[in-house]
């Protein structure tokens, strides 16, 4: 027996559900952190809080878009997690809306205003907009409904969702930042990896 | 004038709630150090501090590389509290010690000349983990028009609290010109050099366009990418309120500094 079936037969066993309590309780975990001050939220947790969540959400995004690549390289296949893992990266993009819409800009006037104003507040933005109707077709019933083609087709909004997460911090970074780079070169290659593919499926064998 | 300056001065700096040492040392932008807020406090004590000279040259009447103590010597260390705003739209209140910065420049003597100061912060790449990262092109480089350097809110601080500056806040010795955004208030200066030119600084050769010559604080001028109509003040929590930004950060007596130059342009 191969590695990636040992593994694929180990994970057989471990359900996905916990996902989801798992990142609930980052998330609650985080937000206690932030309320009594404590470690990095020490001084300012707003921002820190804002930045926790972002960066969750964006890491999660990045993992979504691991699942295939890794199953066709290595065989390991963890397929049957990557709607909890979407289903997560969207709660922690709202997470990181509602701390920048009520504990960090304090009214829906400024809020509007920074969508409209901020050009990486925009992107981000747009990046949730797409995640919202990838969200709510993340279940059984809406595959069913929308038929497997079709709902690949929707799915393929991730793509420019990651990449605008990754614009997105990228353009609030103050002078040459590594970190925001990282997301942004990983979105972009993980699609890129799914482009050559499309490519090589289209041309003659 | 001296006499319309004190009281108001005594009006912008009653009710102002100093942060604690805590947070004043633990949420801090030193690019040398890091990027991340809590880099500078996690890193800076590596910065060898001691001894520490600092070069002053160019239009001066006694150019030389001083010893702090030297080039400080027999001049009058104030308390100053002030507000300190961040370009980043958060500020503290932090009680500085320090000399004003026109007593140094007396000291040094400034050649008829000159309209400008220049500063420098030190560079030691192995005691420094973010120069090697190239965040900016350092050494940190800022710089003060004359009339600027030489009005009395301007100071070189070199305590907090009355004790020592902590290197995270720029120690041995740091400007703090209050009505500016925090960055033109260069840290750990080893450098000061008197010109007839608008010097290079370091944000502005970084992006131009975000971060100007005078960058003084002005609610009704927005960063490009972010409002500076409000602020948060550090230290209040997760549920801190927003505060509405002051023009020159409650500091109006510096208004005339800036008489007949549009703020708009003159970024």
């Amino acid at each position: 027996m191969t590695v990636s079936a040992r593994i694929n037969g180990a994970l057989r066993r471990v359900p996905a559900w916990p996902l989801y309590l798992l990142a609930a309780a980052y998330g609650a975990w985080e937000f206690w952190r932030a309320l009594t001050q404590q470690g990095p939220y020490l001084v300012e947790p707003i921002n820190v809080l804002e930045r926790s969540y972002g960066e969750i959400a964006l890491i999660l995004l990045v993992a979504g878009l691991v699942v295939t690549p890794l199953r066709q390289w290595s065989g390991v296949n963890l397929i049957k997690f990557r709607r909890a893992i979407g289903l997560c990266a969207f709660f922690f993009v709202v997470a990181h809306f509602l701390v920048f819409a009520v504990l960090d800009v304090q009214s829906l006037g400024r809020v509007w205003t920074e969508i409209v104003k901020r050009p990486y507040v925009t992107v981000g933005m747009l990046a949730f907009v797409l995640l919202i109707p990838l969200a709510v077709t993340s279940n059984n019933l809406a595959i069913r409904k929308l038929g497997p083609a079709t709902w690949k087709q929707l799915h393929k909004l991730s793509y420019i969702a990651v990449i605008l997460g990754g614009v997105h911090y990228l353009w609030l970074a103050r002078g040459f930042q590594i970190t925001p780079l990282v997301y942004l070169g990983l979105g972009i290659g993980l699609v890129a990896l799914r482009y050559k593919h499309l490519v090589r499926r289209k041309q003659p064998a | 004038g001296a006499i319309g300056l004190v009281p108001r001065m005594a009006d912008a700096q009653s009710g102002l709630e100093p942060n604690t040492l805590a947070e004043i040392r633990n949420y801090n932008n030193f690019y040398e150090f890091g990027t991340g807020k809590g880099d500078p406090a996690a890193n800076a004590h590596q910065l060898v501090t001691s001894p520490w000279s600092i070069t002053v040259d160019g239009m001066v009447d006694r150019p030389g590389d001083y010893a702090l103590g030297d080039l400080l010597a027999g001049l009058t260390v104030e308390d100053r509290i002030y507000r300190f705003r961040c370009v980043e739209a958060w500020s503290m209140v932090i009680p500085w010690n320090g000399i004003e910065l026109a007593d140094i420049l007396n000291k040094v003597g400034v050649q008829a000349g000159a309209r400008y100061v220049a500063f420098e912060t030190v560079v030691q790449p192995e005691n420094m983990i973010g120069v090697q990262r190239r965040v900016l092109d350092f050494p940190y480089v800022e710089g003060l028009r004359l009339d600027e350097a030489m009005h009395p809110l301007t100071i070189m601080a070199t305590g907090i609290y009355g004790e020592p500056i902590a290197n995270q806040n720029g120690a041995p010795i740091r400007l703090v010109v209050p009505w500016k955004y925090g960055f033109k208030s260069i840290k750990s200066i080893v450098r000061i050099t008197l010109t007839d030119e608008e010097p290079p600084t370091s944000w502005n050769i970084a992006n131009a366009r975000e971060y100007g010559f005078y960058s003084n604080v002005n609610p009704n001028v927005d960063h490009p990418r972010w409002s500076q109509a409000t602020e948060r003040r550090i230290g209040s929590g997760l549920f801190a309120a927003r505060h509405d930004t002051l023009m020159f950060n409650g500091y109006p007596e510096v208004a005339p500094l800036y008489e007949g130059m549009d703020l708009s342009v003159f970024i």
